[in-house]
């Protein structure tokens, strides 16, 4: 499931982050060798491409999120933005409203109380000029479904409707890729529901790059590409099927795989003449009814 | 208990109120808070209110909200009138121990009670029929010539904008908390005075570490939408004086042109 965005340039694919052996550490008084908290990482994500970032809490995937958009900086190593380095001074307003990011508490990242100014505020920034900024929110609020609240305030709305306006907000910059820190934790099933749809079809309709980062391994199934990082290093990536295929290697990393790739392991393991890499729930009613029919 | 809070209340609507420039209202509405100090006449006060009154019914907003929204002002309107029957002097219409009553004072007392009446009115008439980010872009547009004495003008209203939007979220907060301590068998509604101001530490210290941490988080996502002060900066709502809003100063320059003379032509009470 590519998203058009994913071939340019007479089907040569286009890299929209390049990362070359990243180190980082955050300052802090006293701190020894175990405060690394990025060490070494090179990982390139295509245009158009839909990854998702696995690994549990503090193994630094926040860390290397916030590196895409020039929010932290390198330590060592590099980290390329297409062509830009997110090290240039000059460039960091264009990485960002390249880079889009959505965070994890619906609450703290609405800055207005109304809606539609809320999503005003990252192109106001940019200085668009005005009749174009409306129409950008105008866009990005039907983009996201949320076209009839514009007018509503923001702190009444459902927590997944607050996060469909955040990511309205990114959208209106016109980015390339969003990157979103775990949007769903703090949301109930609905919300959640409701967030991964809008990021799953802005992926597909408008091709646009997608970064991330979850605690739900059902939404990283959605991904074309998953990364699993621990402690500081990338340990796993391929496509889904690839990495949950492996779910002994996760589950000692404490993580967990998607329920139905679980089941089928478990019944794997006792001897059931299953596959292993099963993903969705579907693949696994039809893979029970396959060996039942036997 | 905390949602009764209406500062800055906003009410959403079509009226022509709502629809004046919010630059002119702003100006206006400070205009009126000072032009009704200004008569010293039955007539003159009588004026302002049928203004207020008039602007009222043209705001379209309930009467019943004007007057709980003036419910919070009644027992400093009722000091400030006391103070004023027994202190100023005049002709004594009443006296017992050592307080006079004054006609005087009756007088200066119903006058200062219909101009705070009228002014806390007029501010929430603002509030009701002004959306707060518009209020804070009037500000913000209004003080924009202090620029040049390097007043932060775009930071007090980007303040005012995120403190306004985070009114209701820290109000949802507090109430959470203080469930979440009364379920732990904090007492907060009995005892005297100082108790329950004891009581309210429980609330206060998660309250302030929490905003900590929302600022913080905020701090980022304006960062991550490239924010960088107030350089550079276009605005999605543009403000155009349109024929009502000259329409809405020439009535009230009107106004204050009419309660001069009255003071000029009418025979003062105070």
């Amino acid at each position: 499931m590519w998203g058009y965005g994913y071939l340019e340039s007479g089907g040569k694919q286009v890299t929209m982050f390049s990362v070359n052996d990243l180190c980082f550490k955050y300052e802090e008084e006293g701190a020894d060798e175990k405060a690394v908290v990025l060490d070494n990482i090179s990982l390139n994500i295509q245009k158009g491409s839909f990854v998702a970032l696995l690994g549990h809490n503090g193994c630094g995937k926040s860390t290397l999120a916030k590196h895409f958009n020039a929010m932290l900086l390198p330590l060592g190593g590099t980290v390329f933005v297409k062509d830009m380095d997110t090290k240039d001074e000059d460039k960091v307003y264009n990485i960002r409203s390249t880079v889009g990011m959505v965070l994890q508490n619906p609450d703290n990242q609405l800055i207005s109380t109304i809606v539609e100014e809320d999503v005003a505020f990252g192109p106001e920034n940019l200085g668009v000029p005005p009749e174009e900024i409306r129409k950008r929110v105008d866009n990005a609020l039907h983009a996201v479904g949320m076209y009839d609240y514009r007018l509503h305030a923001s702190h009444k709305l459902s927590g997944g409707q607050k996060q469909r306006i955040a990511i309205a907000g990114v959208l209106a910059m016109n980015p390339e890729c969003i990157v979103l820190d775990e949007p769903t934790a703090m949301l109930d099933p609905q919300g959640r529901h409701e967030v991964m749809e809008t990021v799953c079809r802005l992926h597909r309709e408008q091709g646009i790059t997608v970064v991330l980062i979850t605690h739900y391994m059902e939404e990283a199934v959605l991904a074309d590409r998953v990364v699993v990082m621990e402690q500081g290093h990338l340990v796993m990536d391929g496509t889904p099927r690839e990495v949950f295929s492996k779910a002994q290697i996760l589950k000692d990393m404490q993580l967990d795989v998607p329920q139905p790739t679980e089941l089928c392991h478990l019944l794997h393991h006792d001897g059931v003449a299953l596959p292993t890499d099963v993903l969705t729930v579907e693949e696994c009613v039809e893979a029970l009814t396959l060996l039942l029919k036997k | 208990m905390l949602s009764d809070i209406t500062i800055g209340q906003f009410f959403p609507g079509n009226s022509v109120l709502h629809r004046l420039d919010p630059r002119v209202k702003l100006i206006l509405v400070f205009t009126y808070i000072v032009a009704v100090f200004i008569p010293d006449n039955w007539l003159g006060l009588a004026l302002s209110v049928a203004l207020l009154l008039v602007l009222i019914g043209l705001s379209r907003i309930p009467p019943k909200v004007m007057i709980k929204g003036l419910k919070p002002v009644l027992p400093l309107l009722a000091f400030t009138s006391l103070i004023n029957i027994f202190y100023v002097k005049g002709t004594i219409l009443a006296e017992f121990w050592i307080f006079k009553i004054s006609l005087e004072g009756i007088y200066t007392a119903l006058f200062i009670a219909v101009r705070i009446l009228c002014l806390i009115a007029a501010g929430s008439l603002l509030t009701y029929t002004t959306s707060p980010t518009a209020l804070t872009d009037a500000l913000e547009r209004i003080m924009s010539p202090l620029k040049v004495l390097h007043v932060p003008v775009h930071e007090i209203a980007m303040m005012m904008t995120i403190a306004l939007r985070f009114i209701p979220t820290l109000i949802e907060e507090t109430d959470k908390i203080m469930s979440a301590q009364k379920a732990r068998g904090a007492d907060m509604e009995s005892g005297n005075l100082l108790h329950r101001v004891k009581a309210l530490i429980p609330v206060l210290v998660p309250l302030f570490v929490s905003s900590f941490r929302r600022a913080y988080d905020l701090a980022t996502a304006m960062e991550c939408r490239c924010y960088h002060g107030g350089e550079g900066r276009t605005r999605l709502k543009q403000f155009h004086m349109v024929l009502a809003d000259y329409i809405a100063v020439a009535v009230m320059l009107l106004l204050v042109v009419l309660m001069i003379m009255t003071n000029l032509f009418s025979s003062a009470v105070l």
